[in-house]
């Protein structure tokens, strides 16, 4: 099974969804279970594939083919520990958006199960592209359907939203697009041009150029990401789409950004990175506390959780930077788990706001005393989302907090002020939402139904298990982490007082 | 391993212990199982309940109380096996599994037991249960009573792994779990508006506190590599004293979070908005003295650095007048034993401060103040049963006779607390006076008064509750309440008495001293018999004093307002409240509001050129996005040319 395209599979699989999807003539339930089942089939070949990752290994499930020789484009797909994560992490998304808006998004829901599919396919191929021209393509390719999601579903001031958006994006997109060209330009003074990860690693670029190159592609990825300042497309976003939409933007077309930076910025361009490190921290250090000082003051519940994300993601890049293996790893761990509980928190919130008609904090109030299930499932979210140890994104901020003091100590204690505000924005949330005395008018207030407690539940069991045990998603970060590294050429750094390791449970 | 010798001041030689455990062998490898049983009662419960639509609600705290009580076997099995051995046997640890691991670092789910755990094992799961038996009967009749049940086990299990852990990072799971079930009991009665602040307000401010803590973990992790008990006390002797002093602060930090210490005290007192069970386990007996735990627990670094020793000791002497003060003042009985508590904490903190003379003394109050506070928060508990769960001082009176079992039970820990001679308290509270006197007269002399301070505002809660005359509202019978409350309330007052024997032939101070170590001798300024005739003396000067003032006189139903500026600063918590709203809180709601409208208008602005912009922009591209598919394919297949022709055009230049 080694030659099988495992990854062009899993591109083409939902792709082709996506059209019968759209196009089947019954825009009822039929549509909609096409489109699950075809989201839960590339779920299982995703799976599959997994199983048979080889930790360690580098690069994996390789597909190389000559497209356009002039420029040396190839479409070649291949997953390392970092990209096997992020498709993981889609396909697993995926059919649980499709449940959790199986209502919602009535009466054309085949229309954005199509979309939805149409995204998963142009991000997994993202994430498994390791020819930059092929990735400028799809990463281009994902605000088509993301686009017409936000667009099409959701609140009034969507279309606005929807436009923002798109403006924001195809203005990072167009500045990549200036160091793509570059790219190949370096690639082919070397000799034969080619976009291939593999020789594109080899070359060594002249220091200027590098520069121009990483400011490029640094631009486009902190948009994406998003980023202290041109983050304010991302509240808007989510407080007009559905739910489901920023899921599939938040959780995962974002982290389009943070990958970008770790196999392009760090990968092809390690100088530049390095050179870049003291004014990206910087930057990452600042969206860390606005980020989480702005979700203090917001009282749309949406656009407060898509506003956590700018400190996540600032935490995130500031792991990716400092250049340490405890640094780079958490800032991989920190993506799934970002994904995960920010996924939970955003459908939870979603049925919430369902059921009241307004997205207003001030307007709710007292939910535990009639949906305790959904405030208590609401809860949990939300204590993944301030970093309580138990919960996975803990693990994940605690190595990015320890890389960001060893890189310097004023770092580290920027970096961990996030934990009070983290504190603040999401207690303060849960106390004006869910605590306090019943609104007479939430008589009608059900709690959540089969369908919705079955799709967040395996999302905060995750939170447990990988909370106690990141383990497995470690063996396969690390590796991953090592080799940027080496690319970047770091040296692990020793501490000051070696101690001893400890010896457990072995007598004296 | 490397033994640490320094020069412990002027008096003695102090030896810091290396922490060197072996294998947990025999009935000690069941430690495990007693995190285990109570972490399966909070899943049991907490989920079960929905699952089974409430079909546990009969029988769930049952489970709930007999799951504790199956840590407390252990623990005593344990603790016997543990006198059995060797001195040098005593540090067992256990290997659970690896929790997280990178290249640089591997931080293990590891167990330690050795004799400081085992008497915490014992206060958390012994008082612990006799609290949960006390709860069947307080919240027989709230319709969750599960739900509670889950939550205070869940407290139990977090607490647990809070002492049990083998390192920093696995303390600090267990730190921010109690916080967690904290959070959750304070707020248990969430509906009230009053209740859900409250429990917010502890989280934020031990959120603060953890800055300090996550940021001492750094360090340790920049420094030793590790955050293993073991492992850093072997070599903190070679590490510079500024690194030491920087850690022991920002250790600190994080105690005076969750003991509730100057400057960050503020959330105790709200905190008896949870239920009194509540206050009685978390918010007296054991969460709250986890910062005296941390710091006795990280010895080895705070015996190297004597500037955050005397930190430690300052922030300890103002907490202990400061809660003594707040005590005097206030009419809400669990808010005086609020005040009381953190007092009480800061005379652990005082011992834990003083270094190795004081180590064990510190932990020797944190067990008998388990004990006899414990023992009256149930009994504050057992009085507002009677009387309607009205907690106001200036509604009760004469009580003692209604109430004959909850009142007797009380006066024994009362008689604990203000130290009369031969009560539990009595022994704690003069070893650490006398330490205290020995190190430092000032912070001594502050140490006595505080002991006068805690003799008058404790008669006077006595006097008011049980003695004066009868001010009961109007259609309020008070009863004694049933027997599953008042048998937890006798054990408790019997170990409010009795506690002190942990002393006799220095006991405790030789059992411990494996884990703090010993002096050879220290020298008090004066005999400790005429020390402890000052002590007494001044005691019982706060009691005549209270006499003086409340017993003698009539006591007005409703406080007088025309009182004196240190009275109504005094209930106003010193201004607590009012110091950090003008310090943080409100400059930083002006921030949030500032940086909200900021990003709204002023940021956005400025990367869209103005919305009026867009606003065109938008009408333009709504023109052109005109909702067919095919335009945009189109659209973008332009963007497509566009790059592989930009991409030529580069080619062939």
């Amino acid at each position: 099974m080694s030659d099988f395209p495992w990854l062009t599979t899993l591109v083409v699989l939902p792709l082709l969804g996506a059209v019968v999807t759209g196009y089947l003539p019954s825009r009822g339930i039929i549509a909609r279970q096409v489109g699950l089942g075809v989201a839960l089939v590339t779920l299982v070949v995703a799976v599959v594939m997994a199983t048979q990752y080889d930790v360690g290994g580098g690069y994996q499930f390789a597909e190389e083919h000559e497209w356009i020789s002039a420029f040396g484009a190839h479409y070649a797909l291949g997953v390392d520990g970092l990209g096997l994560l992020m498709v993981l992490l889609t396909v697993v998304l995926v059919p649980i958006v499709m449940i959790a808006s199986w209502h919602e998004t009535d009466p054309k829901a085949d229309v954005f199960f199509a979309w939805t599919l149409a995204l998963e396919a142009f991000s997994i191929a993202v994430f498994a592209a390791t020819d930059v021209f092929l990735f400028y393509i799809v990463f281009e390719a994902t605000l088509i359907p993301a686009y017409f999601l936000i667009g099409g579903f959701g609140r009034e001031g969507r279309t606005r939203a929807a436009v923002k958006f798109l403006i924001y994006q195809l203005a990072g997109g167009l500045v990549m697009l200036g160091s793509v060209i570059g790219l190949y330009v370096v690639s082919a003074q070397a000799g034969s041009p080619s976009y291939l990860l593999s020789d594109l690693q080899g070359l060594s670029i002249d220091p200027t150029a590098q520069k121009w190159i990483f400011a490029g592609f640094f631009v486009a990825f902190a948009i994406k990401a998003p980023m202290f300042p041109v983050h304010t497309w991302l509240a808007d976003t989510t407080e007009k789409a559905t739910t489901g939409t920023s899921v599939l933007l938040v959780c995962v077309l974002d982290k389009i950004g943070t990958f970008g930076m770790i196999r392009f910025c760090l990968g092809l361009l390690p100088d530049a990175s390095q050179w870049a490190t003291p004014f990206v921290v910087v930057l990452a250090l600042i969206s860390i506390v606005y980020g989480a000082l702005v979700a203090i003051g917001q009282d749309d519940m949406l656009r407060l959780i898509g506003l956590t994300s700018l400190s996540h993601f600032g935490l995130i890049v500031l792991g990716i930077f400092v250049f340490t293996s405890e640094g780079g790893a958490g800032a991989i761990l920190y993506m799934v788990n970002h994904g995960i509980a920010t996924a939970a928190l955003f459908l939870l919130a979603g049925f919430a706001v369902r059921r009241r008609g307004t997205a207003l904090i001030s307007q709710m109030g007292g939910i535990e005393k009639v949906a305790p299930v959904l405030a208590g499932m609401f809860l949990v979210a939300g204590l993944a989302a301030c970093g309580l140890p138990g919960l996975s994104p803990f693990v994940s901020e605690m190595l990015v907090i320890i890389s960001a003091f060893d890189y310097a100590w004023w770092a580290g204690a920027v970096a961990v002020t996030a934990i009070v505000l983290a504190a603040i924005y999401v207690l303060w949330m849960y106390q004006r939402a869910m605590t306090g005395p019943t609104a007479a008018d939430l008589e009608g207030f059900t709690d959540l139904d089969r369908r919705e407690v079955g799709v967040v539940a395996p999302l905060l069991v995750a939170l447990v298990l990988f909370g106690f045990y990141p383990q497995p998603l470690l063996d396969v970060i690390n590796p991953s982490v090592e080799q940027t590294l080496t690319q970047v050429g770091v040296v692990h750094e020793e501490p000051t007082v070696p101690a001893a390791p400890a010896t457990e449970g072995e007598g004296h | 391993m490397t033994n640490i010798f320094l020069e412990g001041g002027d008096h003695a030689v102090s030896h810091v212990p290396v922490v060197d455990p072996g294998a947990a062998d025999g009935v000690l490898g069941l430690l495990w199982l007693v995190i285990a049983l109570p972490l399966l009662g909070a899943v049991v419960l907490l989920l079960g309940g929905p699952l089974t639509k409430g079909r546990i609600d009969r029988w769930g705290h049952l489970l709930g109380t007999a799951l504790p009580i199956g840590s407390f076997v252990i623990s005593v099995l344990m603790f016997v096996e543990l006198l059995g051995r060797e001195e040098s046997e005593r540090q067992v640890s256990q290997h659970l599994f690896t929790w997280f691991e990178t290249r640089g670092l591997s931080v293990g789910m590891d167990l330690l037991y050795d004799p400081l755990a085992a008497l915490f094992l014992l206060l958390i799961t012994g008082v612990g249960s006799l609290i949960h038996v006390y709860s069947i009967g307080y919240m027989a009749h709230d319709p969750r009573r599960r739900r509670f049940f889950g939550y205070l086990n869940l407290f139990v299990a977090a607490m647990l792994t809070l002492i049990l852990s083998a390192n920093y990072l696995g303390l600090f799971l267990g730190w921010e779990g109690v916080g967690l079930a904290s959070y959750l009991l304070i707020g248990f009665w969430q509906h009230k508006p009053s209740a859900a602040a409250a429990a917010k307000k502890a989280f934020v401010i031990n959120r603060v506190g953890d800055i300090g803590l996550s940021l001492g973990i750094a360090l340790m992790f920049v420094t030793f590599g590790t955050t293993d008990f073991a492992a850093i006390s072997a070599v903190t002797g070679e590490v510079g004293e500024g690194t030491l002093t920087a850690l022991g602060l920002l250790l600190l930090l994080g105690a005076c979070g969750k003991s509730a210490q100057v400057p960050l005290q503020a959330w105790l007192l709200d905190a008896m908005e949870g239920p009194t069970p509540v206050s009685a386990l978390i918010h007296a007996a054991t969460m709250v003295t986890a910062g005296v735990y941390l710091v006795v627990r990280s010895n080895f670094i705070f015996e190297l650095a004597p500037v955050a020793q005397t930190v430690v000791v300052v922030v300890a002497t103002v907490t202990l007048l400061w809660g003594a003060i707040l005590g005097c003042a206030r009419d809400d009985i669990k808010k005086v034993l609020a005040g009381s508590t953190m007092s009480q904490i800061g005379y652990m903190m005082l011992g834990a401060g003083l270094g190795v003379a004081g180590y064990a003394f510190a932990i020797f109050h944190l067990l008998t103040h388990g004990f006899f506070k414990a023992n009256m928060f149930l009994g504050a508990g057992s009085v507002m049963h009677g009387m309607d769960d009205d907690v106001d001082m200036r509604h009760y009176g004469a009580l003692r006779s209604a109430m004959p079992v909850t009142f007797l039970t009380f006066a024994m820990g009362y008689l604990a607390i203000i130290g009369f001679p031969g009560f539990s308290g009595f022994w704690s509270k003069d070893k650490i006076i006398e330490t205290a006197l020995a190190e430092n007269l000032v912070v001594g002399i502050l140490a006595v008064l505080g002991a006068g301070i805690t003799a008058f505002y404790m008669t006077r809660l006595m006097l008011l509750t049980y003695f004066t005359s009868k001010r009961w509202e109007k259609g309020v019978h008070p009863h004694e309440s049933p027997k599953v409350m008042t048998v937890p309330l006798i054990v408790l007052a019997a170990l409010s008495v009795l506690g002190g024997v942990m002393i006799a032939g220095d006991w405790i101070v030789e059992f411990l001293a494996p884990v703090v170590g010993e002096v050879e001798h220290h020298e008090p300024p004066l005999p400790a018999l005429v020390i402890t005739l000052i002590v007494v003396a001044t005691v019982a000067l706060g009691v005549a004093a209270a006499w003086f003032f409340v017993g003698r006189r009539d006591v007005p139903r409703e406080a007088p307002q025309q009182v004196s500026f240190v009275t109504r600063a005094a209930r106003a918590d010193l201004y607590g409240d009012a110091i950090n709203e003008g310090l943080v809180v409100g400059p930083g709601r002006h921030l949030v509001s500032g940086l909200t409208t900021m990003d709204n208008r002023g940021v956005d602005g400025a990367v869209e050129g103005g919305s009026s912009a867009v606003g065109g922009l938008a009408q333009v591209l709504r023109t052109v996005q005109n909702g067919f598919v095919r335009s945009y394919a189109l659209s973008l297949l332009a963007g497509v040319l566009l790059v592989v022709l930009t991409l030529m055009v580069v080619n062939f230049a």
